[in-house]
């Protein structure tokens, strides 16, 4: 097989127990590459996007809002404005005169229609470019409407999907601290960095709830905007994923002196820990803990003997993982491993240098780790390594399928709920029911 | 997801609320797919390339490389050219393309490269490090602030023209053998139409004996078969071998009748340069309009419409004829694509449809007469036609209008189901739904599938509205 590898991305990918572990990251992706990654303002969009009672208005040409319409699977309890597509559909003559104008009217007519309880205007590349001030216009709509109009600040050349999740988080401090939080118990907590995708917020709510933590603030899926306004007055933020929301994190530890845990409610071992990990913190009320150790023996009770179902079948099959973040990737090693299955190849668009260390810590030997890969890449580590199942996006699907081999798709416009106990058992379902597939015989790479 | 919501004041018209278009780079990379072996590079942030990838593969289901010249903040600032030629000689290295196609985005057409000149520098610098300094590289200007995908696509087929088929480069004598004996060379111009059109349409060619350069021709590069090794750029797709010979073709035929108000077309540009007569028609749906496209290639090949032609042209008529009752002043908002509303147009005006609202995101200013066009003498009533349209308008409209059915893409299906009413699926995106790909509109057959597929929503809807339901129809 020819190389596939680009000269400049060598030192992206590391092969486990070739060479002491070294991997380079974080870098700006290859021109001419055919990364799979996205760009600042998709960062941003994803992030917030799941705030279902604000208005989001990209501010731009038309590409940049009709690409991300109802895009995520992050679902609603209440409104459902997040679902609508909203831009300001710059011409030729507002990139020459100026766009400031049109956005005025865009935010003013907007507001009036939908009545949000916020806005966030996000710019795209051509608004950095034009330098229009949508500091200034937010400011002048916030005093006429009396909401919170928020600019977000998301050119999309400024770096990469990484740079995105900071300029969301910027935007969203600008409303945590506005509200009232007299009525928080003082166990009670924020869920940062899930997105509500096919109601996963919702499982996880439960959990807590049980355990008789309260929720403040869903950041940012199912979210609403005065719930973030008053989520200061949680004692925890907990954050999820690989980053999105772990700037907000910071920021709120740095103000307001509330403190954070990372977690993951992929796979059972993440999930329980997770729960652990919020029992612990509120040590002064030791039922806390009794009830999540209860939840979790529950819960197990009812998932292990399914699982083991499954486990028969995918003992010794071969996945491979290439997601967003790599947080997600680490939850999901683990869980293939409770399946019973090998993975051989895992990467991810914006892992940081710490995330590579770990993943090669709990990977097995020969195992790929690459950062920022694309699609001639990926298709060779596949074939080299004959996996049974890929795992990744919308873009990856076409190229797992294109080779016949199985695809599980963990990322945010999935419409099957993952995290959880329940989500574990969804999952291995879907591994289960795309690996077992008897359509895979028929395709050239195992006929010939 | 209300579409709707109420309008308190008469603000004019100053955003886009669920667009009914998409940028024009997207239209453009995916004509450039249509081009054998050809790799689409989009100059600008390493966003627009992701974002359209994932566009395109979720409507064909297939993967798409688009390379990106992946700017930054230092790019937007002093120019984006050594990424475009760095991104050049990489993507080409990879995967050592035919051609390269370079389209523009909203930031590089803003920061004002020239992407013409930087090319040229390109060659004069890419001995060293690019790996094939002599492939041609075809560069369109589609700046996402004016038009719709539908002018990037439109772009690419005239640049194509322009840059590889009336240069003058001679072509290789190899190339003959490209022609087969006996057969007459065709230009065919489609426009944004489906692989499965594009199938049928090569068929029809050739069963009156002609051998069409279709431009472009994505039907094998977005909707191939499966693999055992990854095709880096899948093979399929217009030859630029038979490109180079357009204009030595016997005719060039155009589909799109507010493309050809337009002007300034690829089928134009052949006229001018090498005169090769022009054939400019509306898309090919229903009848009438598939009547013009039949007749004019008789004319051209000097052959009479073979007869499984006839066969399917006499079969769509007695299908018009068992179904007729179900669709008569049945209500249809109509939108998408301005030539593909127009043909849908025509089809519904012939079966008794009446279309209430024919709309586009586009704003040729050319759609309305060219409804006129297709409906006359087929409507007791002109439909209402909307140019430079949103989602939000459509909504707004289909209040009043009260359509029985929604025909177009797979974006009015939030806006169908709270309306309760059936959503017929054709055109680009349709990702709600399998083989979207492989709906085919044009022709006598095509028109059969429309109508079978308009015929039977309607049916479906009165059986479930029925209170018993019923097996025979």
């Amino acid at each position: 097989m020819e190389p596939t590898v680009l000269k400049g991305r060598e030192t992206q990918i590391y092969r486990k127990g070739k060479e002491p572990f070294a991997i380079e990251c974080n870098k700006q992706s290859l021109a001419g590459a055919v990364s799979q990654r996205a760009c600042v303002f998709c960062g941003s969009r994803v992030v917030l996007y799941p705030i279902a009672d604000a208005l989001h208005l990209v501010h731009g040409p038309v590409g940049c809002a009709v690409y991300t319409w109802d895009i995520r699977g992050a679902l609603s309890s209440g409104p459902e404005l997040h679902r609508l597509s909203f831009s300001t559909d710059l011409q030729e003559r507002d990139v020459i005169f100026g766009g400031e104008e049109k956005l005025k009217n865009a935010l003013l007519e907007l507001i009036e229609r939908y009545e949000p309880k916020a806005a966030f205007v996000y710019s795209t590349c051509i608004v950095g470019i034009i330098g229009d001030n949508l500091e200034a216009i937010c400011n002048q709509v916030t005093e006429v409407t009396g909401i919170p109009v928020i600019p977000v600040q998301s050119e999309g050349f400024k770096g990469n999907k990484r740079a995105g999740y900071n300029a969301a988080c910027k935007a969203m401090f600008r409303l945590v601290g506005t509200g009232n939080t007299s009525d928080i118990s003082p166990h009670s907590i924020n869920i940062l960095g899930d997105f509500n995708l096919a109601g996963e917020i919702w499982i996880i709510r439960q959990y807590f709830e049980k355990m008789g933590v309260q929720v403040v603030a869903n950041i940012t899926g199912d979210g609403r905007v005065a719930d973030i306004s008053r989520s200061h007055g949680a004692a925890l933020n907990v954050v999820q994923c690989s980053g999105a929301t772990l700037d907000l994190a910071k920021m709120m530890q740095d103000t307001y002196g509330v403190p954070f845990e990372r977690v993951s409610y992929f796979g059972v071992e993440d999930m329980a820990e997770a729960l652990y990990k919020i029992a612990r913190f509120f040590k002064d009320d030791p039922e806390i803990l009794k009830r999540a150790q209860l939840l979790v023996r529950e819960e197990l009770s009812v998932l292990y003997p399914k699982l083991l179902e499954y486990r028969k079948d995918l003992e010794g099959k071969k996945a491979a993982i290439y997601v967003g973040g790599s947080f997600k990737a680490f939850s999901l090693v683990k869980a293939f491993r409770l399946l019973g299955m090998d993975v051989v190849m895992v990467g991810s668009q914006t892992g940081t240098k710490e995330d590579y260390e770990e993943l090669q810590e709990i990977t097995d030997e020969g195992t790929i780790i690459v950062d920022d890969s694309n699609p001639l890449e990926l298709s060779s580590f596949l074939q080299e390594k004959d996996v049974d199942i890929f795992v990744g996006g919308v873009k990856e699907r076409p190229i797992a399928y294109k080779l016949g081999l199985g695809f599980c798709d963990h990322n945010h416009e999935r419409k099957e709920a993952l995290e959880g106990f329940e989500g574990m058992l969804n999952f291995a379902r879907e591994v289960h029911s795309t690996v077992m597939s008897p359509v895979w015989q028929f395709m050239p790479r195992r006929t010939g | 997801m209300k579409h709707t919501a109420k309008l308190k004041t008469g603000h004019p018209y100053i955003s886009t609320t669920n667009a009914c278009k998409l940028c024009k780079p997207l239209g453009a990379c995916i004509a450039f797919r249509g081009i054998e072996g050809t790799m689409p590079f989009l100059h600008g942030s390493q966003g627009c390339a992701t974002y359209m990838r994932r566009y395109i593969i979720s409507h064909f289901r297939e993967p798409i490389d688009i390379a990106s010249s992946s700017l930054s903040e230092k790019h937007a600032v002093y120019g984006g050219g050594s990424n475009l030629k760095l991104g050049l000689n990489n993507s080409i290295g990879k995967y050592a393309p035919n051609a390269v196609g370079v389209a523009t985005t909203c930031l590089t057409e803003t920061i004002g490269d020239d992407v013409s000149m930087l090319l040229r520098e390109w060659r004069v610098d890419a001995d060293a490090e690019c790996p094939n300094p002599e492939i041609p590289v075809v560069n369109v200007s589609t700046a996402s602030y004016s038009g719709t995908h539908m002018e990037g696509f439109h772009a690419v087929v005239r640049e194509t023209i322009a840059q590889v088929a009336l240069t003058d480069v001679p072509i290789p004598e190899s190339a003959d053998e490209d022609i087969k004996i006996g057969t007459k060379p065709l230009n065919l111009m489609p426009g944004f139409v489906s692989t499965a059109d594009l199938r049928h349409l090569r068929d029809i060619c050739e069963d009156f004996g002609l051998e069409p350069t279709i431009l472009p021709d994505y039907s094998d590069t977005l909707d191939a078969p499966v693999m055992a090794e990854y095709e880096k750029l899948t093979s399929g797709g217009t030859s630029l071998q038979s490109i180079r010979h357009m204009p030595q073709a016997i005719a060039s035929i155009e589909f799109g009748r507010v493309l050809s108000a337009c002007g300034d077309t690829g089928g134009e540009l052949l006229q001018e340069k090498a005169d090769v007569p022009l054939y400019a028609m509306g898309m090919p749906i229903g009848v009438r309009e598939s009547d013009r496209f039949f007749n004019t290639l008789s004319r051209v090949s000097h052959r009479p419409i073979p007869r499984r032609h006839d066969l399917e042209r006499g079969r769509l008529l007695d299908a018009y004829a068992d179904g007729h009752k179900y669709l008569f002043g049945k209500r249809a908002i109509v939108y998408g694509e301005e030539d593909l509303v127009v043909g849908l147009t025509a089809f519904l005006s012939e079966i008794g449809v009446q279309p209430v609202l024919c709309a586009s995101g586009g704003s040729s200013g050319y759609l309305k007469d060219a409804i006129a066009a297709v409906t006359d003498g087929l409507l007791r009533e002109a439909p209402q036609v909307r140019d430079d349209v949103d989602f939000f308008d459509i909504a707004q409209d289909a209040l009043t209008l009260k359509p029985d059915f929604l025909i177009g893409n797979s974006k009015g299906y939030s806006f169908a189901r709270e309306q309760g009413i059936p959503l017929i699926r054709v055109g680009f995106p349709i990702h709600d739904r399998m083989g979207g790909q492989r709906i085919l509109h044009l022709g006598y057959r095509g028109s059969q599938n429309l109508f079978d597929l308009t015929v039977n929503a309607i049916i479906a809807k009165k059986q479930r509205d029925s209170p018993v339901g019923y097996g025979y129809i």
